[in-house]
């Protein structure tokens, strides 16, 4: 489904990805994780073409990221993302936030749109909240209806970009509830987290970033229990050791 | 003082104020629209593009009001006659409005361009994620917000604007303050009409932006 190739990236002179290769296939849950300026942020940032890169390939449901040629909205509309800011629109209701693209971008009639988006609105738990604007949301809710906006446009992948990062503790785990149910259902994931927890426990497999390096990619269990490079084991000893 | 002899020139009066408004009104409309295309272009990766704007906005900022609409005024038909090949007077009142217009663009760009420039990577990657295009991104999405943000700006400049469009007595034309000082000077009363004139454009402008700033607080979320 999404296939990472030779990918290497720099900001000016300093290189940020250092040869990116990664395979995630249809139904697979990957963690992305490393420590802060690892490049693991960036490389989600790819896959959907956010941020460009100088070479390599990014492959997704057949279709080269890189290529000038490819309709990138398009690409992109296939797929969903979350963001450590939950970006909702803070102009738009939540209901509105939830059909505009569907509309604008799917050409959704009005009507299917707010269906679609309730139902989904529902799902995540926040159907009472409908008619409100973001800034009255909790951050937790806030990243639930995000959650809920990338859905609506029936992605073929989510990547999810730090989504509890920005969240106060106590709201972590409704985001983080929503993101298993998805991955029980299926969904492709891509997640760049520091709940280890979450990893351990839905993650197909683990993907350990250092300075712009993959440096482990392998199976959740393997990583957690026997991780074969030193960075990837002073990494864990630190974040799980409290 | 003797204001009696303002109640009989009213209605020139009227007429001088509605072109002001008319005046106003439109260089406000067509002054924003520029300056956001402006904007919009100066923040643009094209360099070309970006640059040609910023001469633009840096030519107008520099020069003065009253330059530009008497040189628009003898210019703008020669322009139009070089360009169609006919020689027809185009008259004050348009040649006055693309001035406006124009020169007016470059201080709303300056505006719309802080606007958009406050407006987080975030919410143009998010436009961009849910498989927006630029133009969507902007319209649906970025330019929403900046307007919100920089309404009392607009409006600032807007007001602004309203008392510039008295500069058009330069070339002629009858607006507000225009009639009211040729009638004043007609009944040898040039000084009661003024002060008319200055109590009228300042309940104008601060009934203008005394009302912003209640809706800013209605419509505030």
């Amino acid at each position: 489904m999404i296939s990472i190739e030779q990918v290497n990236k720099w900001y000016g002179d300093f290189q940020v990805l250092t040869d990116c290769n990664a395979q995630i296939s249809k139904g697979e849950v990957v963690v992305v994780c490393g420590p802060s300026g690892s490049g693991k942020s960036t490389l989600i940032k790819c896959v959907n073409a956010l941020e460009p890169f100088q070479s390599g390939k990014i492959i997704v449901d057949g279709i080269s990221v890189g290529d000038p040629a490819t309709d990138l909205p398009k690409l992109r509309s296939r797929i969903g993302m979350v963001f450590q800011n939950f970006e909702l629109f803070p102009h738009l209701s939540i209901t509105e936030n939830l059909m505009l693209a569907q509309q604008r971008v799917l050409g959704r009639s009005a009507d299917e749109a707010r269906d679609t988006g309730l139902k989904l609105l529902d799902r995540v738990g926040l159907k009472a909240q409908a008619a409100k604007h973001p800034g009255q949301l909790s951050g937790g809710q806030q990243q639930r209806v995000a959650i809920a906006r990338a859905l609506a446009m029936n992605p073929i992948a989510m990547l999810f970009d730090e989504p509890t990062s920005a969240l106060d503790p106590e709201m972590v785990n409704e985001v983080l509830d929503v993101m298993t149910e998805l991955a029980k259902e299926g969904m492709t994931m891509m997640c760049v987290t520091h709940e280890m927890g979450f990893a351990r426990r839905v993650a197909n497999r683990v993907i350990f970033m250092d300075q712009g390096h993959i440096e482990e990619d392998c199976s959740a269990d393997e990583f957690f229990n026997s991780p074969r490079g030193e960075r990837a084991q002073h990494f864990l000893s630190k974040i799980l050791h409290h | 003082m003797d204001f009696s002899n303002i109640i009989p020139a009213l209605p020139s009066m009227m007429d001088g104020l509605w072109l002001t408004l008319k005046l106003t009104t439109l260089a406000i409309i067509g002054g924003i629209a520029i300056g956001t295309l402006l904007a919009l272009a100066r923040l643009s990766n094209n360099k070309i593009l970006s640059s040609l704007a910023g001469f633009y906005v840096n030519y107008f900022r520099s020069i003065p009001l009253l330059l530009v609409i008497t040189w628009f005024y003898f210019m703008v038909p020669f322009i139009i006659g070089w360009i169609t090949g006919t020689n027809q007077p185009i008259g004050a009142l348009t040649s006055c409005l693309i001035a406006f217009m124009l020169f007016e663009a470059a201080y709303f760009c300056e505006i719309v361009r802080a606007g958009i420039q406050s407006i987080s990577k975030g919410q143009i990657n998010a436009a961009y994620a849910l498989g927006m295009n630029y133009r969507q991104a902007m319209q649906l999405i970025v330019l929403p917000q900046a307007f919100r943000k920089m309404m009392p700006l607009l409006m600032q400049q807007s007001i602004i604007l309203f008392q510039d469009t008295s500069l058009v007595y330069a070339v002629g034309l009858m607006d507000f303050l225009n009639t009211a000082r040729s009638r004043g000077d007609i009944v040898g009363q040039p000084h009661e009409f003024l002060i008319f004139a200055g109590l009228i454009y300042f309940v104008i402008s601060f009934g203008a932006s005394t009302g912003v700033t209640y809706l800013k607080k209605r419509f505030s979320v």
